[in-house]
């Protein structure tokens, strides 16, 4: 039988449960924490390293389950700036929409927004997978090193601008590319690692339907004839 | 950083607990603003003759009777004064130069902060706790008010630079973000006949749109002519007698969040600002986009919504 704590931001600090999920949590036989009333807080999460599943009930602030490791993440509402930033392994996932920069520099784990994410989402992706069910915002993968950013519906303008060897899926419609960024042919092992990357983010999805951006890698040299022109 | 709020009160009944709701917005993001706030009330003023001001007088508590006295000699029995500490609301059926000429030459250390038929404004150094304890912000009543708490930035930290800021009659806004261009904004605006109280890029902002607006423009067509002349970043947050007006610019780098029920129509830089509104957990609760006018009304049976797109 596996233990749970529940905590209510109402009566604790988020620095006082952030505390309690570094120091204690780790090697004790909690294996589900329950937040209630996040009341848009900050940092909620932020740094977890062990393998528990927390549910954050409500609307949260900036920076939720930054730096995450090993943990599973749900928030039951909205979050605000960088959810997931710095995500090394585990799973986070918003069940409402995401605001700005939504998995900023991922290194690793999976990132599900079941809403829309706004501007910036998955800017500088270093490895980490980002699934958005609904639309990004401009400027959405901006010099995404790596990993993998699927969005089911729209994308803003500016996709994928200075894309390095990061690869983007669209089903929807695209505002405009990003400079350096293109758009290729699906292949047939892109179908099958966007297929598993929907089921493992449990949405459903024609993966036949999608396009793939990736980078023209025309940006990586200088090229002191381009006159600042991309 | 700085952070913005505003609240407009869609349920009449509600209008008296407008300073209650909006105080604990405001303290909470004295965390993104912690040097300088203030705040303009749109109330419910009965019919007068005259136009309210706004006045500030740090140290003042010992002036205003005297003040109060030799304003009604100009202005006769009609002329009243409101007194909150050092901010008082002065009523007089004269016209809003006759009473900066009046005031710069009588009593040079008395500020107009704001002029109109409906706006109030307050604005003062400190933390913004401070700030709505010291004007008893709580006790504010009225149809709608922007605020703000300021982390400056670009120009000193004084009491005229704190916002909201204001042009004309009953027009103010507040801002979070930096514009690039606002000396070259104030000098075309000095040249013609425009004066500036301070360097501040947001009065820049501010003298712009209302000098679009006296040139016939709706807030809103005063916004789109904006869009190709105010570089920068900013998030504005504007109202005017009758309107709650929010704006983002392209990149949208200043964060705004709203809140959206049947009672209120609530904006903060956070979505914990908002979180003590009653109703708030079922709100329509959303990120304005990028260039995107949100413009919300004051009426009797039921504000609207109105949004342009500008492209």
């Amino acid at each position: 039988m596996s233990d749970s704590r529940e905590f209510d931001l109402a009566a604790t600090s988020v620095r006082e449960l952030n505390q309690y999920l570094h120091a204690e949590l780790p090697g004790s036989d909690v294996t589900r924490i329950s937040v209630q009333n996040p009341n848009g807080q900050h940092s909620i999460g932020a740094g977890l390293d062990c393998p528990v599943e927390v549910d954050i009930h409500g609307h949260a602030g900036y920076f939720i389950a930054g730096m995450n490791k090993q943990a599973r993440v749900t928030v039951h509402g909205n979050v605000g700036w960088s959810v997931g930033e710095n995500m090394m392994s585990g799973q986070v996932r918003v069940n409402g929409h995401a605001s700005e920069s939504a998995g900023a520099s991922a290194h690793g784990g999976l990132l599900v927004i079941d809403g829309d994410a706004s501007s910036r989402c998955g800017i500088s992706l270093k490895g980490g997978n980002v699934v958005v069910a609904g639309d990004v915002g401009h400027f959405s993968a901006f010099m995404a090193q790596a990993g993998t950013m699927v969005v089911c519906g729209n994308a803003g303008a500016n996709l994928g601008d200075s894309l390095y060897e990061a690869v983007i899926y669209v089903g929807g419609s695209i505002d405009s590319l990003g400079a350096d960024a293109r758009e290729e042919p699906m292949e047939a092992s892109d179908v099958e690692a966007l297929r598993d990357l929907l089921t493992e983010a449990g949405l459903e999805g024609d993966a036949e339907n999608f396009r793939r951006v990736g980078s023209a890698r025309s940006l990586y040299h200088w090229n002191a004839e381009a006159h600042q022109e991309y | 950083m700085c952070g913005i709020v505003g609240l407009l009160i869609r349920r009449a009944e509600m209008r008296a607990s407008l300073g209650q709701l909006a105080v604990p917005m405001l303290d909470c993001m004295g965390d993104r603003g912690p040097d300088s706030a203030g705040l303009a009330v749109f109330e419910d003023r009965v019919e007068t003759t005259g136009l309210g001001f706004s006045l500030y007088c740090p140290g003042g508590e010992d002036d205003w009777d005297a003040l109060l006295e030799q304003h009604r000699q100009l202005g006769g029995d009609e002329v009243s004064l409101d007194v909150n500490a050092d901010n008082a609301l002065l009523t007089s059926p004269l016209s809003p130069l006759a009473v900066a000429e009046w005031l710069e030459r009588e009593w040079p250390g008395v500020d107009v902060l704001s002029a109109g038929s409906r706006i109030r404004l307050f604005k003062d150094e400190g933390h913004p706790r401070d700030i709505a304890s010291r004007y008893d912000f709580e006790s504010l009543v009225g149809t709608h008010l922007v605020g703000h708490t300021r982390m400056a930035t670009e120009s000193m930290v004084s009491p005229a630079h704190a916002h909201p800021f204001t042009a004309g009659e009953d027009f103010c806004l507040v801002h979070n973000g930096s514009l690039s261009n606002p000396n070259s904004v104030r000098r075309r605006l000095q040249r013609r006949g425009i004066a500036f109280q301070t360097d501040n890029d947001t009065e820049a902002g501010c003298r712009y749109l209302e000098w679009r607006m006296r040139e016939g423009d709706s807030l809103e067509e005063a916004i789109e002519a904006a869009f190709g002349e105010l570089d920068g970043f900013f998030t504005f947050l504007m109202a005017t007698a009758d309107k709650m007006v929010l704006v983002r610019d392209a990149f949208a780098c200043k964060p705004a969040v709203v809140a959206e029920t049947e009672d209120y129509v609530a904006v903060g830089s956070e979505f914990r600002a908002l979180a003590h509104l009653p109703g708030v957990a079922d709100a329509h609760v959303y990120e304005p986009s990028p260039q995107t006018i949100y413009s919300w009304s004051v009426v009797e049976a039921g504000s609207t919504q109105t949004t342009a797109v500008v492209s």
